[in-house]
């Protein structure tokens, strides 16, 4: 049993995979963001459903309900979000001028059309959530149903949207080994569940490239609010610290860098906490160096300015 | 089974014989950055699952690289700022994977530990030459890449066998920091030869605070500097270690990097402080202190006490 634990066949020059190679951030070719800005500020708002039939994890995403079938509670705590936090925070950006890109769970597309309607009203952009947080993609999930999971996702959001959907966040940043691939053969350009980098990087998969996106984790309200259960004063200055070093590595290594800031509907579409997103949007957006961006905008500016091979 | 790991004598705060670091410093202060290597698609069976989701565990995997690609520059660049020299507790196969951090180690003059060759491969179960086999093969790697002979082992993921510290000394190891009962070195009674314990902390280690439980960085460093100015007090009487444990994917984040700096203001504020490697305390430690000790647990323990 013990006989396989001395014996290593990935150790290697480079990483332990293929999908994409090894570099230090601080190494990489400069980047350029338009107008020389220093920060893309890109936002994300994700927008799920969460089924209280939910089959049990092999994962669970963060969020997911946990009171025990059926959570009355949890689900619509989670519903708060798509029937009043979003349009609050829509109400928000609207009045500082910025876009979003929504992940969007299929499910809302076809349970709540009318969130679809206010987003490509406003021009966001839509990302492909996933069906919705009781379908999570693990590596325990056929080839054949995954592929379907990502067709169906793909065709109601763009249907729905009138839109070709470029982008995908998989439900609980969770993926088979599949499931890089498969976004790629169904005409994905990018994948926002790697949590490894600053700036995006390529992939590379058996059905093409793929540009992996630094979408955060680690000060997500998902993780700071929920997760630690910190106060919105914590949340707010380790945010502002994100951008603060961020954009003073921008300035020193005179290559830009992105913010990301994951805001959902029911966390800080809250009233308690909907003040402190509109004063971190302000405090961020007043900065003359920030360049407002979608996922799309960001990944097809850095996939000009890094044609490399991988 | 063991009621007691067995490897060290109860030796009280309160009468045990004096630490005297060099030029009358107060604290030792030392750094353990764990620079890890986890893999995506590890071996079963090893006691415990290594990750909480089913292969592949792409954000867990994609968290602990954060460390290799971004965090540990940032670490880097905060201890040269400061001309602190760190003791990497090291998994090897970072100098297969990763030699451009190796290399920038070796510019620093840190100091490599061996953290076993995976922190997904654990020591747990192994058989003492299966054991023996994985240390052999870590100081072997590092000395390859470094040039440096490795002195100082901590095992992978914090795993253990009952009898891992006798195994140790045959690979030149002098000290193991795998138990932190103490705020001084401690020796570690092994089948042959001679082993001490370095103080290392699980209380404020970043995984820990910042990780696990979540808090802020800047209350992290707060923890920081308290444990620093307490043992800052004592070590007038005793001299102390204080050790400040660190992942870089978990302090070398960006909304996080910042405390370290500010503990680093700190601490080199002070007066009465040696900026040591591990490797420096221990030999200080063996050179003055060890046969010291050794002889007064003896007598105590002769005496009854």
């Amino acid at each position: 049993m013990t006989a396989d634990r001395l014996i290593y066949p990935h150790r290697r020059f480079g990483l332990d995979h293929d999908w994409f190679v090894h570099e230090s951030t601080f190494k990489r070719g400069p980047l350029v963001w338009p107008e020389g800005k220093r920060i893309a500020l890109w936002i994300t708002v994700p927008i799920e459903f969460f089924p209280l039939d939910a089959p049990a994890p092999p994962v669970r995403p963060l969020g997911g309900l946990d009171r025990g079938y059926p959570d009355f509670w949890s689900y619509s705590n989670r519903d708060y979000g798509t029937r009043i936090g979003v349009y609050r925070i829509m109400r928000v950006l609207d009045g500082l001028g910025l876009r979003a890109s929504a992940t969007v769970n299929a499910t809302v597309a076809t349970r709540f059309p009318r969130v679809i309607d206010e987003i490509t009203r406003r021009n966001w952009e839509i990302v492909a959530g996933g069906i919705d947080m009781g379908h999570v993609h693990h590596g325990k999930l056929e080839l054949t149903a995954e592929r379907e999971l990502i067709q169906r996702t793909r065709d109601t959001l763009s249907r729905s949207s009138g839109k070709h959907v470029a982008g995908w966040h998989s439900p609980g940043h969770s993926e088979s080994a599949n499931t890089l691939m498969l976004l790629a053969e169904n005409g994905f350009e990018y994948v926002t569940d790697w949590a490894n980098d600053d700036v995006p990087y390529m992939m590379k998969t058996a059905a093409g490239l793929l540009c992996a996106m630094p979408l955060t984790y680690e000060w997500s309200d998902r993780v700071l609010l929920v997760h630690y259960n910190l106060t919105v004063e914590d949340y707010e200055a380790q945010v502002l610290q994100a951008f603060e070093r961020l954009h003073a590595e921008a300035e020193r290594l005179g290559s830009a860098r992105i913010l990301s800031l994951s805001i959902s509907p029911w966390i800080l579409g809250y009233p308690h906490r909907i003040g402190t997103l509109e004063r971190v949007l302000r405090k961020i957006s007043d900065n003359g160096s920030v360049w407002h961006a979608t996922g799309l905008e960001i990944a097809d500016a850095f996939k000009k300015q890094m044609p490399r091979a991988i | 089974m063991l009621t007691e790991p067995g490897r060290y004598d109860y030796l009280p705060l309160i009468d045990r014989p004096i630490i005297r670091w060099p030029n009358g410093a107060r604290v030792a202060f030392w750094v353990a950055p764990n620079i890890e290597f986890y893999e995506i698609d590890p071996p079963d069976g090893q006691g415990r699952p290594l990750w909480p989701r089913p292969y592949p565990d792409v954000l867990n995997y994609s968290l602990r690289d954060y460390g290799n690609r971004a965090g540990v520059w940032r670490v880097m660049e905060a201890l040269e700022r400061f001309g602190i020299r760190a003791s990497v507790s090291l998994n090897a196969a970072i100098c297969d994977h990763m030699p451009d951090i190796i290399d920038e180690c070796i510019r620093l003059k840190w100091e490599l530990f061996s953290h076993g060759i995976y922190n997904t491969r654990l020591i747990s179960g192994l058989s003492e030459d299966e054991v023996r086999q994985m240390v052999a093969d870590s100081v072997e790697t590092i000395k390859w890449h470094s040039g440096q002979d490795v002195v100082g082992w901590l095992a992978p993921a914090i795993s253990a066998t009952e009898t891992f510290f006798d195994l140790l000394p045959e690979f030149g190891i002098k000290y193991a920091i795998d138990m932190v009962p103490d705020d001084q070195p401690v020796p570690i009674k092994v089948r042959r030869g001679r082993l001490i314990s370095i103080p290392y902390s699980s209380e404020i280690n970043d995984i820990r605070v910042m990780g696990v439980r979540g808090y802020p960085a800047d209350k992290w460093a707060a923890m920081i500097k308290a444990c620093f100015d307490q043992l800052h007090r004592e070590g007038a009487d005793n001299g102390m270690v204080v050790c400040m444990p660190l992942h870089p994917f978990v302090i070398g984040q960006p909304h996080r990097i910042a405390a370290l700096h500010e503990v680093l203001q700190h601490v080199t504020s002070y007066d009465g402080v040696w900026f040591a490697t591990a490797r420096e305390i221990a030999d200080w430690y063996y050179e003055h202190h060890y046969d010291e000790v050794v002889r007064f647990q003896a007598s105590a323990k002769a005496s009854g006490a």
